[in-house]
Formats: C-alpha cells, sequence, structure tokens
C-alpha cells in the first residue's frame, strides 16, 4: 500500500502546478499510466512511417519527395524521443517495442486506414497531423516532465507537418478536376477517423478521469475532439473542401459546431484489429524487427569486441 | 572547329555531366528511401532517411542547375519525371535493388567513398554556382561516409553471420565498381574547362580507402581485375532501373498539367 500521506504530497505537487521529474517519488498507477501513454504515443510515430512511407517513392515532384521523407524522418525522431522519454520510468525500449509487436501494445488507429490516393497523404497531414498537434499542444504541458519535454519539441515539427498537407490538399482541391476529385474523396475517407483520435466519449473513458487528477492530460477526450472541429471548419471553408457531415451546424449558444454521430462501431472494429491494413502493418513492423535482428546482433557483437580490446588496452 | 559549336557542345556537355552526378543521386536517393520505416532499428531508420534526403536534396539542386544550363524552360521536375529508362546515365550501382541491410550499407559506402574524393575536386570547380552547390553538399557527403564506414566495420566484424552477409554483398556489387573510373568526352572536356574531374586521378585513394577498410572489417577485398560492367552512362541499365521508374513516375505522368509543388 502505498502511503496515504505520500499521495497527498504527490497531489499537492500536481495542483501546485510542479512537473513531476523521473527520481521524484511518483505513485505506482501513476508510473504505469504514463508507460502505457507514452510508449503508445511512440508505437504510433512508428507505425505512423507507414501509410506514408507508402507514397515516398511515388510522391509527384521532387519537392514533395523531400517534403514528405522529412516529415517521416522526424517521425523516426519523435518515436525516438518517446521512447527515451517513456525509458526513465525504468522500463527497456526493447521491452516496449516486444509489447507491441507480440504483446497487447497499442498504437493509434488512425494508422491501420489505407493511403490509397496521395491526396491522402495531404489530408493526413492536415486532419491527422491537426489532431495530434491539439493533443500535443496539451500534453505538452503535461505534469511528467519528460514527457511534457518532448512533446513541446513534437508540436514544433508537426506544425509543418500540418501546413505541407492543408498547402498541398488545397492546391489539389483547387487544381485539376482528378485532383479536387481526390482531395475531397481523402476528406470524406479521413474525416471521421481522425475524430476518433481523441479517443471514445468522455462517459466511455475509463482512464480520464485519473489522468485528468494527476494532469497528465489537461482535457477531457471530448472538449479535444470539439477544440478540433471548430478549428477544421473553419480550415476546410478556406480551402475549398467539404467535410462529410450533414449534422455540421453552427451553434450560437455555445459557440461551437456541433457535429453528427461518430461511427463508433467502425472505430472498435478498427481498434479490434479489423482495419483495412491492420495486419499489414503488424507484419510490416515484425519484419522489419525480425529481419533487422542480425543487424543488431552484430553491431552488439562489434561493440563487446571493441570494448575488450580497449580494456586490454588499458 | 568554330568557337560557336564548340561553345554548344561545351554546354550540352555540362548539361550531361550534371544530369550523371544527378541520376546517381536521384536513383540511389530513391532506393535509400524504400528503407522508410522498415530499417533494422530506429535509429537506422533515421539515418537512411537522412541519407535518402540529402541525396534527392542534391539531385534537385543538380537538376535545377541542369534546367538552367539547358535554357528550354524545363524544371528540376522535368528530368526526374518525364525522361524515360535509357535517358537516364546514373550508375547501374545506384540503381540495384536495395537488398538486406548489409547490401545497402555497402553499396552506400562504395558510393559516399567514390563521391567525396570526386566532390573534393569538384568543389574548385570554375563556376561559382556548381562550385558553391558541391562545398554545401560535400559536408553531408562526408557524414554518409562515415556512417556507412562504422557500419561496413561492424557488420565485417561483428558476427559470423553479418561477416557473411556483408562479404556477399561486396562481391556481388563488385562488377560494378569498373564504371566509376570510366572516362568518355564528356569528362575531357568538363576536365578541360575546368568543371569536370579525372577520377582517375583518385582512384587509387578511393581502392585504398575501401581496401583498408575491407580489411580493418575483417573482410576479403575481391578480385579487382574480374568482369566488369559499363554503359551506365550511354543510358545502359538493368532492367531494375525501369520498374522503379515507373513506380517513381507514373502519379505525375498521369497528370501531366496539373500543379503539384
Amino acid at each position: 500500500m502505498e502511503n496515504q500521506e505520500k499521495l497527498d504530497e504527490f497531489q499537492a505537487r500536481i495542483d501546485a502546478g510542479e512537473k513531476i521529474e523521473p527520481k521524484d517519488w511518483m505513485p505506482e498507477r501513476y508510473r504505469q499510466q504514463l508507460i502505457r501513454m507514452m510508449s503508445q504515443h511512440a508505437h504510433s510515430e512508428i507505425v505512423g512511417m507507414l501509410p506514408e512511407g507508402n507514397w515516398i517513392e511515388r510522391a509527384p515532384s521532387l519537392k514533395r519527395k523531400l517534403v514528405l521523407l522529412a516529415k517521416v524522418q522526424d517521425e523516426a525522431g519523435h518515436g525516438l524521443y518517446l521512447y527515451s522519454a517513456t525509458e526513465t520510468l525504468g522500463i527497456d525500449r526493447s521491452e516496449l517495442v516486444d509489447q507491441y509487436l507480440y504483446g497487447s501494445a497499442k498504437y493509434s488507429s488512425i494508422f491501420n486506414y489505407p493511403t490509397m490516393t496521395y491526396a491522402d497523404i495531404c489530408a493526413i497531414g492536415w486532419l491527422v497531423d491537426g489532431a495530434a498537434i491539439v493533443n500535443q499542444t496539451m500534453l505538452a504541458r503535461s505534469s511528467y516532465g519528460p514527457y511534457s519535454r518532448a512533446n513541446v519539441r513534437i508540436c514544433k515539427e508537426e506544425s509543418f507537418h500540418k501546413k505541407q498537407g492543408y498547402e498541398m490538399l488545397g492546391k489539389m482541391a483547387s487544381g485539376t478536376p482528378e485532383q479536387q476529385k481526390m482531395a475531397q474523396d481523402s476528406v470524406n475517407r479521413w474525416w471521421w477517423p481522425s475524430l476518433m483520435m481523441f479517443g471514445p466519449h468522455d462517459s466511455d473513458s475509463p482512464n480520464s478521469a485519473e489522468l485528468i487528477k494527476w494532469q497528465v492530460k489537461l482535457k477531457t477526450n471530448d472538449e479535444l475532439r470539439q477544440h478540433f472541429v471548430d478549428r477544421m471548419v473553419m480550415e476546410a471553408e478556406a480551402i475549398g473542401v467539404t467535410i462529410p457531415d450533414p449534422d455540421l451546424e453552427y451553434n450560437e449558444e455555445t459557440g461551437h459546431w456541433n457535429f453528427g454521430d461518430i461511427p463508433w462501431d467502425e472505430f472498435w472494429n478498427v481498434v479490434k484489429g479489423n482495419g483495412v491494413m491492420n495486419r499489414e502493418r503488424m507484419k510490416a513492423r515484425r519484419a522489419a524487427h525480425e529481419n533487422g535482428e542480425w543487424v543488431r546482433e552484430a553491431a552488439n557483437a562489434y561493440a563487446h569486441k571493441k570494448k575488450l580490446q580497449q580494456e586490454k588496452a588499458s | 572547329m568554330t568557337t560557336e559549336t564548340k561553345e554548344i557542345s561545351k554546354k550540352e556537355a555540362f548539361l550531361t555531366y550534371l544530369l550523371r552526378l544527378a541520376d546517381d543521386r536521384l536513383i540511389l536517393g530513391q532506393r535509400m528511401s524504400e528503407w522508410c520505416g522498415h530499417g533494422p532499428q530506429l535509429e537506422e531508420d533515421l539515418a537512411m532517411a537522412n541519407m535518402a534526403l540529402d541525396l534527392i536534396g542534391h539531385a534537385t539542386a543538380l537538376y535545377e542547375y541542369a534546367a538552367e544550363i539547358e535554357d528550354k524552360g524545363h524544371d528540376e521536375d522535368y528530368f526526374a519525371y518525364f525522361r524515360d529508362d535509357r535517358d537516364f546515365v546514373n550508375l547501374q550501382l545506384c540503381e540495384l535493388p536495395k537488398g538486406d541491410f548489409g547490401f545497402t550499407i555497402a553499396r552506400q559506402f562504395l558510393f559516399s567513398a567514390f563521391s567525396y574524393f570526386q566532390y573534393e575536386r569538384l568543389k574548385d570547380a570554375k563556376d561559382e554556382q556548381f562550385s558553391g552547390m558541391i562545398s554545401k553538399h560535400l559536408k553531408e557527403i562526408k557524414y554518409h561516409l562515415r556512417h556507412s564506414r562504422e557500419w561496413v566495420l561492424r557488420l565485417g566484424d561483428g558476427t559470423e553471420e553479418s561477416n557473411k552477409r556483408t562479404q556477399e554483398s561486396f562481391d556481388e556489387l563488385w562488377m560494378y565498381l569498373g564504371e566509376l573510373f570510366h572516362m568518355d568526352e564528356v569528362d575531357e572536356l568538363m576536365i578541360k574547362e575546368g568543371l569536370g574531374v579525372d577520377s582517375t586521378k583518385f582512384k587509387e585513394d578511393w581502392k585504398k580507402l575501401v581496401e583498408d577498410t575491407l580489411i580493418e572489417a575483417t573482410l576479403t577485398v575481391p578480385d579487382w581485375d574480374q568482369f566488369m560492367m559499363s554503359g551506365s552512362r550511354k543510358g545502359i541499365h538493368t532492367e531494375h532501373l525501369g520498374h522503379m521508374l515507373a513506380q517513381m513516375q507514373f502519379l505525375r505522368r498521369s497528370h501531366p498539367d496539373a500543379e503539384w509543388k
């Protein structure tokens, strides 16, 4: 049992807006929740490289190819420092990787949708990175120091990601008839999944209350989702794409946009593994890990040899 | 020969020279980018994406300059997206499929070492825009060389399996190295004009770096006197290039009038 006094002290620090650092005392449950959230965030960055990597080789101009490569490279970087931040909680990266490749750890379901056309890359930048920014801007103020700092850094890069997607989607939306069709089709397919990125409604989100109490999260799923919708409505209008929701309506009273029912059945179905690309994503990541085993072994063996040589020499 | 024809041929030679450099980098960068999300460890996903970014970035700058020299109203994308297999003048070395990580690293090391010596000399070319670009890119090439060389050492001198795989990769790549040092009328004119380099002049330095690295990595240096491929610079390629171009160019060519930048 954790001492009530210590728990109160911890809560008081949180309430005073202090950051919790790796060496500070923290409730075991706080540590576990953070490990779950942070590693899930890291896995999502890594799996997220796949749907976008799918278009690097086919990007329609050198500029777009470079932008996409830079973006996917950033994502590998985000994954790397999120894993490092998670390691401050006393768990190894290799263990975390095993948990998602062979265990039950999750990554964001959004990456189980296929990128069928190049416009999907633009829609991902605008909607998916747009949603991620809303979430990560909040997490940048999270109570756990290393996670907060990782998100500050991530947010800076994500805004470039969003901008490039939005900008190109806008060009397509006012481009040739084929480009316009592709642009609208991608918005139609990515809109609802991007709303689902904020997670279930507050009433169905078992972790929310606790995470907010500990200031790991500062806002609820529904609050963040509403903030996102309000922004996207304006942005969609500015570039001339239509949000595929007939119930979208400005609410004078609340000052927010009302939106239609989110297709939660689809969400849970994809979470359970039945999205178009779930199996492919896991297959690809496992293959990368397994095909790379001989490389990691070689690097370890070499480092070991060099260490022995150095010891001998000194 | 009149002054006028000499000028035209200098321009043509310079254009070809730029395209050879650019094609090598685009094609190799395209291969490297195939690793994105599939690397053996996260650090390498990052490093390989970074190298692909550099290579394609270098190619883009070279194509932009080629378009300027050519002066036909083309842009950098024209060279990447609207030329066919026979028009590409990259080394066959660069177009070979990525293979396993050892193959990718072995090729990157051989190519980066060559680029390093080539760019060290090209940075003094008598054309400010060209030499400026080369000096800038050289910094990144040094990183590619260091990174790939370190990995050759790790893989060669790592485990029995990594040694075997890496040895096989070098053996397979060897016959594509001969044409790194082929010189033709384009090179000769460029050397005369102070715009190109004589690669045979640094061949021994390059060989020494390669041999020293392989030996340190406990690998066997393959036979330099074996059969060597040729023809890249005249647009002769393996069948792999056509498939790569089909993939790379399809979207752009399907909608040639659309804005994609």
